[in-house]
């Protein structure tokens, strides 16, 4: 019934479905580990994939695309930073309006370009090509190492230490020396980085185009993983493909007679109500850095 | 009694602040967003210009831009008592979902015509209090992050009556929309021939009671200090996690509001249209109305009108000037972003002082 080949099927698509998420949410973990909530990863998402695609069409190369879409996703994350370290505005209300004018630039944006209305699609040749050999995109590869070596960095070396500190005790970092904005700004240009990253994936390796709805709820999705994860970038692989594998999941159970049984919208229910169910199972021992979220204040 | 007293949080000393920097906000707002334009080589003045003709320019501009505003009023204030109450709960959307779902359920039932307004009304806010509820229960007694389960509820909602829609209550004449709301379980509409009905009465006074909760009654002081500083009122007596879970029920009961007359009162639809397009972004645009209005029951009033303008002249600047109607919504995400900096004026005056 299920084949050997319907589960490697299965795999790669699951790889497909969780390289963004898992790129957003360690972002997201180093973000608030410096103490740098950002709830914008959403609109960071689609302005850099919509990004990716312009300048992978400018310069008629993918590459270029990929890090146009990871820069202007840096470029976002500074932002972000320079309202809430250095201006000390709230970090939620700062991301709410980054998704805002996303939803709003990227229509204008893909009109003002192309001419047409909410839907742009590349040329094939534009897109990310595979990894020889393989079926494997070259990102997903890129996601995985980003993860572990984040996770080396936070947690194995003086440079993690600093940034987890400004997360947890900003006062007593401070007193050792630490500039905690210029480390704050440097972590949540990073979240930008990756979130951007997540973007160009979608936009022009995975879906190669680019809609208002290109993240499609994903960077809500990875803030969940980061809870799920208890800020830590190992736990946020192990969190991203099971919400990966959850969407293929419903995507294959949609061919299969269970569709008879179970109508497709309520299938589409499932990812959000694992979601919702392992976030608050797990969150007894999740513990957020103390201070994240919250604009550090000298008396 | 002195004025500043009357009006709760309204410090007048602080409302002049409060105020230049909200216009400060809404001017550099266009202003960005007019430069966007003009690069993507569209002409904003045009597109202003048509935008606010369209919004204000006759009656029945003016009447689309106030039935735009009905529900975001009460969106708007379902998001100010959460932040007032230290939650970012982002639920509306979802309740406002569900709402409408429990308004066309009762329509689907026989019953006295005489009953369906009031019942439409009962069994969609019980619904949307209940979905509010799942995420205020999570919070207060698992810790769960309430932007990450009211995102999750918010995306279950809109599944679970797109599957009402399709699969249980559609019509069989216009299979894309569910059963219309029977005329006896309908708003009036104020102007005849134009969208605004009732529901703006409604929701008038909604806000103003939420107002009235918020800073005149004891729960209201004490979702207040829960939001504030929850260990300062913990040890004032304040019950944070009760005020909490209340938080999060009025703000289901105002969505709710929302959700039903959305359905029982706007022409033309009385329904629920494809991929609930007559519902989506009712609930998030409540977010930019709470943010515009600095979180204020009562300031939310003029900042749900502003916030329908945009919304209702977006439609006469694409047809007019070619720029796709999206756009205001950059402009309102420029705003927010310019009004999440703190002692904005404060920092106005310094640049001015040093010119």
């Amino acid at each position: 019934m299920i084949d050997a080949q319907a589960i490697v099927n299965i795999l790669i698509q699951t790889s497909y479905a969780a390289t963004p998420l898992l790129l957003a949410a360690v972002g997201e973990i180093i973000g608030e580990r410096a103490g740098i909530v950002n709830i914008g990863l959403e609109g960071i998402m689609l302005i850099s994939g919509f990004a990716s695609i312009v300048f992978a069409y400018m310069f008629q190369s993918p590459f270029a695309g990929v890090v146009a879409g990871v820069l202007i996703g840096g470029v976002i994350g500074l932002l972000h930073a320079l309202i809430t370290a250095y201006l000390k505005g709230d970090h939620v209300i700062s991301g709410i309006g980054i998704n805002l004018f996303a939803s709003g630039f990227v229509p204008y944006g893909v009109e003002a370009v192309w001419g047409v209305r909410g839907y742009f699609t590349i040329p094939a040749s534009l897109k990310v090509p595979r990894i020889p050999g393989t079926d494997l995109s070259p990102i997903f590869l890129v996601s995985l190492i980003l993860a572990l070596g984040s996770y080396w960095v936070l947690f194995k070396t003086p440079y993690g230490l600093i940034l987890r500190a400004c997360g947890e005790e900003p006062r007593a970092a401070e007193s050792t020396g630490v500039k905690i904005e210029l480390t704050q700004a440097l972590a949540s240009t990073i979240t930008g980085l990756f979130t951007g990253l997540a973007g160009a994936f979608l936009a022009i390796d995975w879906l190669s185009s680019i809609t208002k709805n290109l993240p499609a709820g994903r960077g809500f999705i990875s803030l969940a993983i980061v809870n799920f994860a208890n800020w830590n970038p190992l736990l946020g692989i192990v969190g991203s493909y099971l919400f990966g594998f959850f969407w293929v999941l419903i995507g294959w159970l949609k061919l299969t007679p269970l569709k008879e049984m179970i109508p497709l919208p309520l299938m589409e229910t499932i990812p959000y109500i694992a979601t919702l169910a392992v976030t608050a199972g797990v969150i007894g021992r999740a513990r957020p850095p103390r201070f994240t979220g919250r604009p550090y204040r000298r008396e | 009694m002195k004025p500043s007293s009357i009006l709760g949080s309204i410090d007048l000393s602080k409302l002049e602040d409060d105020i230049v920097e909200v216009v400060f906000a809404v001017l550099a707002g266009f202003a960005i967003s007019g430069l966007l334009m003009a690069a993507g080589g569209f002409d904003p003045i045009r597109a202003y210009v048509s935008l606010f003709k369209s919004a204000f320019g006759d009656l029945y501009g003016v009447s689309t831009t106030l039935s735009f505003a009905t529900p975001l009023m009460l969106t708007g204030a379902a998001f100010a008592v959460s932040v007032r109450a230290g939650v970012f709960n982002i639920g509306a959307e979802g309740q406002v979902y569900m709402a409408a779902l429990g308004a066309v359920i009762v329509a689907s039932l026989s019953l006295p015509s005489g009953l369906y307004l009031i019942a439409e009304f009962l069994f969609g806010v019980l619904l949307a209090i209940t979905w509010a509820s799942i995420a205020g229960f999570l919070k207060s007694q698992r810790g769960v992050n309430e932007v990450v389960s009211t995102i999750m509820l918010n995306w279950t909602g809109f599944w679970i009556v797109e599957y009402g829609r399709t699969y249980v209550y559609f019509d069989p004449a216009e299979p894309q929309r569910t059963i219309k709301i029977p005329e006896a379980g309908r708003l009036p509409l104020l102007v005849p021939g134009t969208e605004l009905y009732a529901g703006i009465i409604i929701s008038l006074v909604a806000t103003v009671i939420v107002y009235v909760i918020m800073w005149h009654t004891a729960l209201g002081y004490e979702i207040r200090a829960t939001g504030l500083n929850p260990i300062a009122a913990r040890y004032g007596g304040v019950e944070v996690r009760r005020s909490m879970l209340y938080s999060f029920i009025i703000a289901g009961s105002l969505a709710g509001l929302a959700g039903v007359m959305e359905v029982a009162g706007r022409p033309p639809h009385y329904a629920i249209t494809t991929g609930l397009s007559n519902l989506v972004g009712l609930g998030f645009d409540g977010l930019a109305v709470s943010l515009i209005g600095r979180n204020h029951p009562l300031a939310i009033i003029p900042a749900a009108i502003f916030v329908g303008a945009l919304t209702a002249g977006s439609r006469g600047m694409q047809i007019e000037s070619g720029v796709p109607l999206e756009m205001v919504k950059a402009v309102q995400g420029i705003i927010i972003l310019i009004l999440a900096v703190p002692g904005l004026v404060k920092m106005l005056k310094q640049w001015r002082g040093k010119k």
